[in-house]
């Protein structure tokens, strides 16, 4: 049997086609099915819109969801802001590139959640910041506004991604001709109009790939706002957890993740949409 | 004091010595060339010209103004790179815009003066077209007008052609020459490929493993090379061992298979005393077929057309004698060595 060109490309996706078929695209429908029903006792109810009412009426998922999307967008911000200067110096300026990356991803070895208990230990009561100021007497008693506020989960969470933020901007760098900048620096610019109108604008799309990987992940976390954020670091994907597993509310769970999918993906288009703007401006 | 004037400049990378103490004087308005094989260090005393390396010694100084230690984005000199770096998240216009911007200018005049350099270079209308879409000699135009757009005292170009094919590399030389003509700047220019050095350049300066060998116009390098590595390198030329007998009016050299020859005294590269052993250079063009003369066999002959080039055999020689002229395509000829074109070489 003679098979075609797109024929062979189907036959070659096919695995990874039936394991997102089934891992992703059915379970995401299933999950638009249970939004769209109320619950009536443990069984599904009639089809309505009432799970989205209750979402969008309500003044505190209104605010979670706030918190959410600013708590992660400020870990984006942090994330990539510190992570530039680092893969700006291994592009640019390290000898042995490949010795760094491996040193910067060294603490990505571990598993995620011992990243965050890690966290735990350093910030806490009696953590390792509290009881070292104490020993050098720059405090009398510990301080507790380390852990359990959105302070705690956006350290943890920009440490946590680091990685995903240093990667794509170091490939980005490390992609820019270096001649383009020695013909910068010919037309009369200095080292900084040189990184502004060069570096920068060339760099951007491991800018933007980072600040993606990093704020859509992040604005769904669960591990991290339960274990250090208490109360007032709570994200939207604790309340969803607690509508599936504690409360039993399906639909309205489901209402919830999919309200929250479908404002990080507008969030996110705006991003690269502005994103490539300014850099259009940047001439 | 030349325009540019570059003395006892070296520069080494790893303990090689890559450019070794190069004096060079460029006029304003010359069209001057370095020419060399790959490696000879032409590239980098270019870039020390235009800032990119620090020379280890020696001065460079550009109308009066020592240079070593300024930065390119302050000297008064703008490159053609060889692989063109045009920007590429910028259109045409933005490129060569792109050393405007920062001198303050009227947004009219900036304009006026980007779109007047477009017209020079021959890009008219294609300001806004994005720089992934140029062909090849189109970057090579674009790089050109960015440099050229910011009036530089001296523009400096790697190889500019070097990445284009036969046709365009040709045109594109009648037309750098041109615009040459028309900005006035002085250009210096590098290649490794003699026949653009020859046919662009007002002087050039002939550069091997790190030294100027030597500068001349092209007519008198190639007619008057003073050693063997230039005369090796432009064109092709014919070698024969020889010997100083006398120096007078006119050169008695003792040529061996050629028997004795007297040769004009400026025919005689200088330094060259009595008694020694000297190269006799002659180019392929000047060796003459005749009735008589030294007698050889073709080796191999190449039909170019108007002329044909032979390879001839003569006995105690081991090279064959390149001749290029009118023969017939085998057997038996003669070879006549007018002393006029003959040229007396240091034997190094």
């Amino acid at each position: 049997m003679a098979i075609g060109n797109s024929g062979k490309g189907y036959v070659l996706l096919a695995p990874t086609l039936l394991v997102m078929g089934l891992a992703l695209a059915a379970p995401l429908l299933l999950l638009a099915v249970y939004s769209l029903h109320d619950q009536n006792g443990l069984a599904l109810g009639g089809w309505t819109l009432a799970q989205y009412r209750a979402v969008l009426a309500s003044a505190g998922y209104r605010s979670l969801f706030l918190r959410s999307i600013a708590i992660s967008g400020l870990v984006t911000l942090v994330t990539v802001a510190l992570a530039y200067p680092m893969a700006y110096f291994v592009a640019f300026h390290a000898r042995r590139k490949f010795a760094w990356l491996i040193a910067l991803t060294i603490p990505f070895w571990t598993s995620y959640l011992l990243r965050v208990f890690a966290w735990k230990i350093i910030l806490g009561f009696d953590g390792v910041i509290n009881s070292a100021a104490l020993r050098l007497h720059l405090i009398d008693q510990p301080l507790s506004l380390l852990l359990y506020n959105p302070f705690a989960v956006v350290v943890t969470l920009a440490h946590a991604w680091a990685a995903f933020a240093i990667l794509p901007i170091y490939v980005s760098l490390e992609k820019i001709d270096r001649s383009l900048l020695e013909a910068a620096g010919d037309l009369g610019d200095g080292a900084l109009r040189r990184f502004l109108r060069i570096t920068l604008p060339l760099s951007l799309p491991g800018v933007i790939g980072a600040a993606i990987l990093i704020f859509v992940p992040t604005t769904g976390d669960y591990v991290t706002p339960e274990l250090v954020g208490g109360t007032k670091g709570t994200m939207i994907a604790n309340v969803i957890e607690v509508q599936f597993n504690s409360v039993g509310n399906w639909p309205l769970g489901a209402a919830l993740s999919l309200v929250s999918m479908a404002m990080v993906a507008v969030i996110a288009a705006l991003f690269v949409a502005s994103a490539r703007a300014a850099a259009k401006a940047a001439r | 004091m030349s325009f540019l004037s570059v003395s006892r400049v070296s520069k080494s990378f790893g303990g090689a010595a890559v450019v070794d103490a190069v004096d060079l004087s460029i006029e304003r308005g010359e069209f001057f060339a370095l020419l060399g094989p790959s490696g000879c260090g032409k590239t980098t005393l270019l870039r020390m010209i235009g800032g990119f390396e620090t020379p280890d010694n020696g001065t460079i100084a550009i109308d009066g103004e020592v240079m070593n230690t300024v930065p390119p984005h302050r000297r008064p000199t703008n490159m053609v790179f060889q692989n063109y770096a045009i920007f590429p998240h910028l259109n045409v216009f933005d490129n060569i815009a792109y050393g405007l911007r920062r001198l303050r200018l009227r947004k009219d005049e900036l304009r006026a003066r980007a779109e007047a350099m477009l017209a020079t270079v021959r890009l008219e209308g294609l300001g806004e077209r994005a720089a992934g879409q140029l062909s090849g000699g189109q970057r090579q135009r674009v790089a050109l007008a960015r440099a050229l757009v910011r009036e530089p005292k001296l523009l400096l170009l790697d190889e500019p052609l070097g990445a284009l094919d036969k046709r365009l590399r040709e045109a594109m030389q009648v037309e750098l020459r041109a615009i040459q003509r028309k900005v006035g700047i002085t250009f210096l220019l590098v290649t490794h490929d003699q026949e653009e050095a020859l046919s662009l350049s007002d002087r050039v300066a002939v550069m091997g493993a790190g030294r100027i060998l030597q500068v001349a116009a092209p007519r008198e390098l190639y007619e008057r090379p003073n050693c063997r590595a230039v005369a090796d390198f432009i064109g092709d030329m014919n070698f024969f061992h020889a010997t100083v007998r006398q120096i007078g009016d006119s050169v008695t050299v003792n040529a061996g298979l050629l028997g004795i020859l007297a040769l004009p005294r400026a025919n005689l590269a200088p330094g060259i005393r009595t008694d020694d052993h000297i190269l006799l250079a002659i180019r392929p063009e000047h060796v003459g077929f005749s009735e008589a003369g030294v007698a050889g066999e073709i080796a191999s002959a190449t039909f170019l057309g108007e002329r044909s080039h032979y390879h001839v055999k003569i006995a105690g020689r081991s090279d064959p004698v390149s001749v290029s002229g009118i023969a017939p395509t085998h057997g038996t000829v003669h070879l006549v060595f007018p002393p006029d074109h003959l040229i007396g070489l240091p034997n190094a």
